[in-house]
């Protein structure tokens, strides 16, 4: 088989893109997980609210990319913790089912609202012009937006692990995540901390959505599937670890770009493939912990 | 007992005062939320993919009915296909055929899917689903975006001429109640139990000696195999077989009527899946609102409505539905 180098950098570039949005993803249903025993189903729909988010600060406020990347976290997450307060609250004490349900609801709901005011075409959304233009690396092109995606969210992806693993806040999280009654006992906020633990893994999602705008059309039901790739993310990678959900989504980006160079027609099923060869394999993932 | 001949009396004048074709969509749905419903009412199971048997069951009654080819890869050196032509199949050897297929894939996905608990189990079924709702995308005898149309309905056994609205109405109903008495069957039975017990207390289920593993997927294969069913009729009802059926938000949809009807109550499915079905005639004009009403259902039932309509009637009341 003759390989088209150019071609094959051209699908791992896309595979490392898509890795980058699979990692974010995955990254913050794991933090949310951890802190409020919900799996985030509204998660996609969030993701879709960031490139919005974007999309609104640039036609009505005039704010560029710089700010949206900064704005739309921040409002979308706040947006999070008003649902926290809302809904997700009550249903701490219930079956871990219903947060899915419940959530599950929320998206369809979003989505909703969002394809009758826009339909289901995408809205463009340009790229900063500092981030325009291409960079030659002699074997292949690489865009520098595209560069700039993937620098910035392994950043982001290495501070969220960072500030959870080794400062004092993330601790307090941590220990919340073991033992909440002991950790309000020694004076810690909990029900605080899980509302803005919730903001933070959905201003997760939104940063991704910003990242996203320019690269995909911004449209309504652009997280829909998408999260549905991402649970099978979180399924191999496990939700016990942080690095383990860094670099799952990573790889598994990476795995399905080659796949896109070297079998098309597989590269929507690979990542459902693997899960199920991993499931097989070692059915608590690769990174998580025996239930 | 009262409950259920009244249930079957509504049905049986039902066509009278409402559309038969409506009515025979909203059965197909109801039997589709009983299947689910055994899984999720009585073993606990929340499967968020189900549209994958009831959606792959729905191609593979439409393909045998309409062009009735089956086609067997087999490694002999190389890949060959087995091409076993009969000719388009009577619908009732075409939903027999379904019905086994659906259970295959409830064998192979549940089997996958009970390796892991709770939240994670809900995350599997759903990956499985959109896997294999790709494969229906790209596999090349369901006719991708397009489906398979126009599926003739034929003559059942035989005998009965199923393009009558009438006699196929006759047909959706009893393999609706056939698939309802079996259930009402598996529920009451000592099999019935045991899940029951898994449902309460897995480990405590473990520590009495039941092997779970074996009830939970059969369990699953069940709810799979009748899923099956339902999707199995349906194309004969509406004359074709598309994506939205294998689609995750079927998936969604059928978790929705179960909720609405009430988690665990025999006759909740049916009401739940009437109630969604009707909402949807009535309201297609709206568009994307139905997805938002949808959405706010689920919201208000897990909210404020977690028995369901049946479930608040029989708390009520104190009694058993």
């Amino acid at each position: 088989m003759e390989i088209n180098l150019p071609a094959l950098f051209g699908q791992l570039l896309i595979g490392l893109i898509n890795g980058s949005f699979y990692a974010l993803l995955s990254l913050g249903l794991a933090v949310i997980f951890g802190m409020l025993n919900i799996i985030n189903f509204a998660h996609g729909a969030q993701y879709m609210m960031g490139a919005f988010a974007a999309y609104f600060l640039l036609q009505f406020a005039g704010l560029n990319y710089w700010w949206a990347l900064v704005l739309a976290p921040v409002i979308v997450g706040g947006i999070g913790i008003v649902i926290e307060r809302a809904f997700l609250q009550w249903l701490y004490k219930l079956d871990h089912l219903y947060g899915l349900l419940l959530t599950f609801g929320l998206a369809l709901i979003i989505q909703g609202l969002f394809r009758h005011r826009y339909g289901s075409s995408g809205l463009p959304y340009q790229i900063p012009p500092q981030l325009t233009g291409v960079r030659d690396l002699g074997f292949t092109f690489l865009p520098n937006y595209r560069a700039w995606v993937i620098v910035f969210s392994l950043a982001v992806c290495f501070g969220t692990w960072f500030m959870i693993e080794k400062t004092r806040l993330g601790a307090y999280l941590r220990a919340a995540t073991e033992n909440p009654t002991l950790v309000r006992a020694f004076g810690i906020n909990v029900p605080r901390m899980i509302t803005l633990t919730y903001g933070f893994g959905v201003g997760l999602a939104a940063l991704a959505g910003v990242m996203a705008a320019p690269i995909y059309a911004v449209n309504p039901t652009m997280g829909a599937d998408l999260i549905i790739v991402v649970f099978a993310v979180v399924v191999i990678g496990g939700m016990g670890s942080i690095m383990g959900a860094i670099v799952t989504g990573f790889g598994l980006g990476v795995v399905e770009g080659l796949t896109k160079y070297f079998f098309p027609e597989a590269s929507n099923t690979v990542i459902f493939v693997i899960m199920v060869i991993v499931l097989v394999t070692r059915p608590a993932g690769l990174f998580g912990r025996a239930a | 007992m009262i409950a259920f001949a009244l249930m079957v009396l509504v049905l049986a004048i039902l066509p009278a005062f409402v559309y038969p074709p409506f009515l025979m969509k909203a059965l197909c749905f109801a039997l589709f939320a009983c299947a689910f419903n055994l899984l999720i009412g009585y073993v606990g199971l929340l499967s968020f993919g189900h549209a994958l048997y009831f959606g792959w069951a729905s191609y593979f009654a439409a393909h045998l009915a309409k062009a009735g080819t089956i086609s067997i890869p087999y490694w002999a050196g190389s890949w060959h296909w087995l091409n076993l032509t009969s000719g388009p199949m009577a619908p009732e050897l075409a939903i027999l055929l379904a019905v086994l297929g659906a259970a295959f894939l409830g064998v192979v996905a549940g089997s996958i899917a009970i390796r892991r608990q709770g939240i994670y189990f809900a995350m599997i079924t759903l990956a499985l689903a959109q896997m294999m709702y790709f494969f229906a995308v790209q596999a090349p005898f369901t006719g991708g975006e397009d489906g398979i149309q126009p599926v003739p309905r034929g003559h059942l056994f035989g005998m009965f001429n199923l393009a009558n609205d009438d006699v196929m109405y006759v047909f959706v109903l009893v393999v609706f109640l056939l698939g309802f008495l079996l259930i009402y069957r598996i529920i009451h039975s000592p099999f019935g139990e045991v899940l029951k017990a898994i449902r309460e207390n897995e480990q405590r289920a473990i520590s009495l000696g039941y092997k779970t593993d074996r009830y939970k997927l059969m369990a699953f294969t069940l709810s799979a195999a009748i899923a099956g069913l339902a999707g199995a009729v349906k194309p004969f009802v509406v004359q074709n077989a598309s994506l939205t059926d294998v689609h995750w938000s079927m998936s969604g949809e059928v978790v929705l009527m179960t909720l609405l009807g009430g988690l665990g109550t025999i006759f909740g499915p049916v009401v739940g899946a009437f109630s969604i079905i009707a909402m949807q005639n009535y309201l297609a004009s709206f568009g994307q609102w139905v997805t938002i009403i949808q959405g706010s259902i689920f919201v208000l039932c897990v909210l404020l409505f977690r028995r369901g309509i049946v479930g608040e009637i029989a708390n009520m009341f104190r009694i058993k539905l």
